[in-house]
């Protein structure tokens, strides 16, 4: 018992020791304690506004409503472009057991190739909020959607999701024209207003799209949800709907594009059809076209890269950006200069020896009838398209003089009022040389642009509306594409719209429709096989735009040169001549033969416009263009 | 000195002789040997604690249900061990301590793997069992037995053996690796040992040593243990990753303020922002439903239990009945204030459950038969000879 008796003996001390200690101990505790109460007075009280909010920002998550873009029609109202849902393959990580297996059943399932595994793991890595889900793919097919719902059991995470997206049902038809919406890039979203563009993930890229991005887009909406930490959204806590974009009624008459791509039969070139009493362009085609739908996913490279390569140029908006000389169909414009400006009259002529010559200047400015036409007054030289007359004209005129009178027809600026990177062309002047070679003005330079050649470059579309103002006797009225936006017409004076053209004598005007005229009915018009069973009257202008220029003295047969060097074909026509509904331009590039080709197509365009339903067919064109270059090689 | 006579009102209340208990008609608490005050306050504590657990489970009776029935098996346990005399206690202390041992072995040896560490006894279905979780008590009940047999304060010869009953199970638990429990256990019968009057020379040097040992303790983590003490010391360094249970935990808090967010309303908890929300947790629910109101009610309700504990323990009228008592209540704030310490962000984060409000059985039986052990030692000092 040893022990009880050290128990015995020291209990009282062990005792107090106890006590100091259990007393130190309770003092610690409530040290620890306070410590405590400290710290959750100071979460609690001190920083209770910054933890509120943070738990704000948890729960309540805001989403932004994206607008739906406004449709575009035709004028008759058929849809140009239109918003249609897809589907889109996202990925939750977080719900997500075994990533890698997930990535191969879905590539499996999906039927893709084994190198979008690499892709898939790219996306769905992309660090970001935790159960934000990763966009994989976008525009499922119908069947990647069926696969997907039946194996939806073997894959936790993933979502199907819809989305409206931009579809153009005549892509190739409208591509230049309409352009089309892509993905916003880095340098686009620095300028956007991020509030008006959260959540929308396209923009206008191109043509109409672009132009009018502010009118389609609309005002994006927003809604406040509560979401757990998984994600998912339990109610929403208030919303500000968006504001739909407006709905875009463009003047562009479907089928009369239609006809006007088919025309041009996959060959390079372009056509611009307007209104003149209105400006509205009616068609705008420039070939070859492309599926503008595949910009708005987001074309692969190989396909891009094949775009660009293409020698033809399929990205190449022709109406708006292609500078062509303008040749022959500038003609009747220089007439009207030299009648305005009084060097010539409607019935004063020359004598074409078959060229012309500067005073004291042996070179020989060639007629392209090297024999000559004889005597040649305003009408023929319009009919046989004489160069010797405006040789003449050009160098009485003066290249001062030229140049301001083509300048009041639109050419050398941009003239539309809604047409997405026009060029303004070139219209050559003194001044203009010297800024751009730094050299004097030659009179001879001055014969070369009287017969649209030299430094003259005209777009097809300032070749229209130039076309449009002389059909309208001298009034401008700026070639527009919208007809309607919203329920708001567009009006027609319109803005930084050109001075009107006067002339002395209003009969100078029938004068040279007279001329044009005959250019398709006349018997030696250069376009008279155009003019065979016309039902209405019709004015109109050949002209040929070399490629190559050729040295002096210098005969060329069309048959030797390499299809792309060959001779631009261009046709400007208006008709009726009494009331004019449609102004054409038309350029096939590198056609050849003279201007039949263009001209063909330019009747084809007015038929259409006029008889309807009771013009020719694009085929029945087609054949009689095949006929007619038969006939030009046999000749 | 001072802290004598802080004690000295202590000592007005002498312990009651024998008989007088025996004169005096013995109340049905004293019959039964359950401290009512003590009863009382858990019954509190884990009703509340029931009410807390109703929202932080989404609101799921049925684990509310399941939590009350394991607090009935708790407290039959609790009112079990105290009808058993501190002596039974005292003589089964080495043989606990050796079958804990010997479960630990077997568990370094045959244990169940799970979250990367052996802490699970099985007898494929018998029992689940953890026997780091019966080290709690097994420890300090050895170590207070020892010294009831030395003369106070240790000697260095005692200390030393203390150190060895001490040092075996923790290294085996800290090898599981379940770091949390080993500290636990260590600090239960460290206390003993501080408690039994260990010379401040020695505390100072122990304190120094271990200081000394940091980087080597360092060294020998595992990586999601280091990740969660770096996690500590900078949350926003990975906020999605480790750092994201701390930040949602502090946010729940905060975001309570001083009333709270009311019962059943808190987002962080309701949406599930916040992490093992009706475990480890549990007290960023209270902090953010019901504010800084309710964390004061719950500390002092701990705090009560604690002042009541170190009450029943000072007047306990044996050495071994004193150290015991001493250090099952101070590990039951321990863990408090670990728990709540590592939940506002001023600990780091390790797996202790906040005593008798988080979800789980297991530790619930710990504590409340350590209370029975307490209340056992409480209730039958008149029958120890004097």
């Amino acid at each position: 018992m040893r022990q009880r008796r050290d128990t015995l003996k020291n209990s009282e001390q062990e005792l107090r020791i106890f006590r100091v200690r259990a007393l130190l101990a309770v003092l610690v505790v409530i040290v620890l304690a306070c410590l405590l109460v400290g710290r959750l007075g100071y979460l609690q009280i001190v920083k209770h506004d910054i933890y509120t909010t943070r738990s704000e920002k948890n729960r309540v998550r805001v989403e932004p409503l994206p607008p739906n873009r406004g449709l575009i029609y035709d004028r008759n109202g058929v849809l140009l472009a239109e918003n249609r849902p897809t589907y889109n393959l996202t990925l939750v990580r977080e719900r997500v057991d075994d990533l890698d297996d997930t990535l191969a059943l879905l590539v499996e399932l999906l039927e893709l190739p084994e190198e979008d595994i690499e892709a898939f793991n790219v996306r769905s890595r992309q660090r970001q909020r935790p159960f934000q889900p990763a966009l994989l793919m976008s525009d499922l097919s119908e069947e990647q959607i069926a696969r997907l719902a039946v194996n939806r059991h073997r894959l936790p995470g993933v979502e199907v999701e819809a989305q409206l997206l931009r579809y153009y049902p005549d892509s190739n038809v409208m591509a230049h024209t309409l352009g089309y919406v892509g993905r916003i890039n880095a340098e686009e979203l620095q300028h956007l207003d991020a509030g008006r563009y959260a959540g929308t993930h396209f923009i206008g890229k191109t043509g109409v799209e672009r132009f009018y991005e502010e009118e389609l887009h609309g005002e994006a909406g927003l809604r406040k949800v509560e979401t757990n930490a998984r994600g998912r959204v339990l109610r929403e806590l208030g919303r500000t709907d968006p504001v739909p974009g407006q709905n875009l009624m463009l003047t562009i008459d479907k089928s009369l594009q239609t006809l006007a791509y088919e025309l041009m039969d996959g060959r390079r070139g372009s056509i611009v059809a307007i209104a003149p009493a209105t400006g509205e362009i009616l068609a705008m085609v420039s070939t070859p076209g492309f599926d503008s739908n595949q910009f708005v996913t987001g074309i692969d490279v190989a396909s891009y890269r094949g775009l660009q390569e293409d020698l033809d140029l399929p990205l190449f908006n022709r109406s708006i950006r292609g500078h062509y000389p303008p040749g022959s169909t500038i003609k009747p414009f220089l007439a009207l200069a030299g009648l305005a400006e009084g060097v010539i009259t409607p019935d004063s002529t020359i004598n074409d020896p078959g060229y012309y010559q500067l005073p004291n200047d042996s070179r020989r400015y060639r007629n392209w009838l090297r024999w000559g036409h004889g005597r040649v007054d305003l009408e023929r030289s319009l009919a046989v398209s004489n160069n010797t007359y405006y040789y003449t004209l050009a160098h009485d005129l003066g290249i001062d003089k030229l140049d301001e009178r083509m300048s009041g027809f639109g050419f050398g600026q941009r003239v539309a009022h809604d047409v997405q990177g026009e060029s303004s062309g070139l219209m050559p002047s003194r001044e203009w040389k010297r800024e751009r070679f730094n050299q004097a003005w030659y009179p001879g330079e001055t014969l070369s642009v009287g017969i649209g050649q030299g430094y003259w470059q005209v777009t097809p579309l300032q070749l229209a509306s130039a076309t449009a103002t002389l059909a309208n006797r001298g009034h401008w009225v700026k070639p527009r594409l919208a007809l309607q936006i919203g329920d708001e017409p567009v009006p027609h004076d319109l803005p930084g719209t050109l001075d009107d053209i006067h002339l002395e004598n209003d009969a100078w005007w029938d004068r040279v429709f007279s001329g044009m005229e005959k250019v398709i009915s006349g018997s030696e018009g250069t376009a008279r096989r155009t003019g065979v069973g016309l039902e209405y009257r019709m004015g109109g202008k050949s002209g040929t735009a070399q490629v190559f220029s050729l040295g002096q003295d210098q005969r060329y047969n069309a048959e030797e040169l390499a299809e792309r060097l060959r001779d631009h074909a261009l046709f400007m026509a208006f008709a009726p001549i009494e009331d004019p509904q449609i102004a054409v331009s038309v350029i096939v590039e590198n056609a050849g033969g003279g201007s039949t080709h263009a001209a063909h197509l330019a009747r084809a365009m007015t038929d259409a416009w006029l008889l309807k339903d009771d013009a020719p067919e694009a085929d029945e064109i087609r054949e009689v263009l095949e006929e007619d270059n038969a006939n030009v090689e046999g000749n | 000195m001072a802290w004598q006579t802080l004690t000295r009102p202590l000592r007005r209340h002498p312990v009651r002789p024998p008989d007088s208990g025996i004169a005096r008609r013995r109340s049905i608490w004293e019959r039964i040997h359950v401290d009512p005050w003590l009863l009382a306050l858990l019954i509190v504590l884990m009703a509340g604690g029931l009410l807390v657990l109703y929202s932080a489970s989404g609101q799921r009776i049925e684990s509310v249900i399941a939590q009350a029935m394991r607090f009935g098996i708790a407290l039959v346990v609790m009112v079990f061990l105290a009808q058993l005399s501190p002596t039974t206690f005292l003589r089964w202390a080495p043989f606990a301590y050796g079958i804990g041992v010997i479960m630990l072995l077997a568990v370094e040896i045959a244990g169940d793997i799970g979250m990367g560490a052996k802490r699970w006894l099985e007898i494929p279905g018998v029992i689940r069992f953890q026997p780091s979780e019966m080290m709690k008590l097994a420890v300090p009940l050895m170590v207070a037995a020892y010294l009831n047999q030395c003369q106070l304060p240790p000697r260095l010869r005692d200390i030393v053996v203390c150190a060895v009953i001490i040092g075996v199970p923790v290294v085996l638990t800290a090898i599981q690796p379940d770091l949390g429990t080993s500290l636990l256990v260590a600090s239960a019968a460290v206390i003993v040992v501080l408690l039994a009057g260990l010379s401040w020379r020695l505390i100072g040097f122990v304190v120094a040593l271990l200081s000394a040992c940091v980087p080597l303790l360092w060294m020998n983590m595992h990586n999601y243990q280091r990740q969660r003490v770096l996690t500590f010391l900078d949350p926003e360094s990975d906020p999605l990753g480790s750092g994201w249970n701390i930040i949602q935990s502090t946010t729940a808090i905060g975001s309570g303020g001083l009333w709270g967010k009311g019962w059943l309303d808190g987002t962080q908890s309701q949406l599930e922002f916040l992490p093992e929300r009706h475990t480890d947790f549990i007290i960023a629910v209270l902090g953010e439903e019901f504010g800084l109101v309710g964390m004061l009610v719950l500390l002092a309700l701990y705090l009560m239990i604690v002042g009541r504990g170190m009450w029943l323990a000072a007047s306990s009228q044996d050495t071994f009945g004193r150290l015991f008592a001493g250090s099952i209540i101070l590990t039951f704030f321990i863990y408090v204030f670990v728990n709540v310490g590592m939940v506002s962000g001023i600990l780091p984060v390790v797996g202790v459950p906040l005593p008798l409000v988080s979800y789980g059985g297991t530790s619930s039986v710990t504590l409340l038969a350590g209370f029975g052990i307490l209340m056992s030692i409480h209730a039958h000092r008149r029958l120890l000879p004097r």
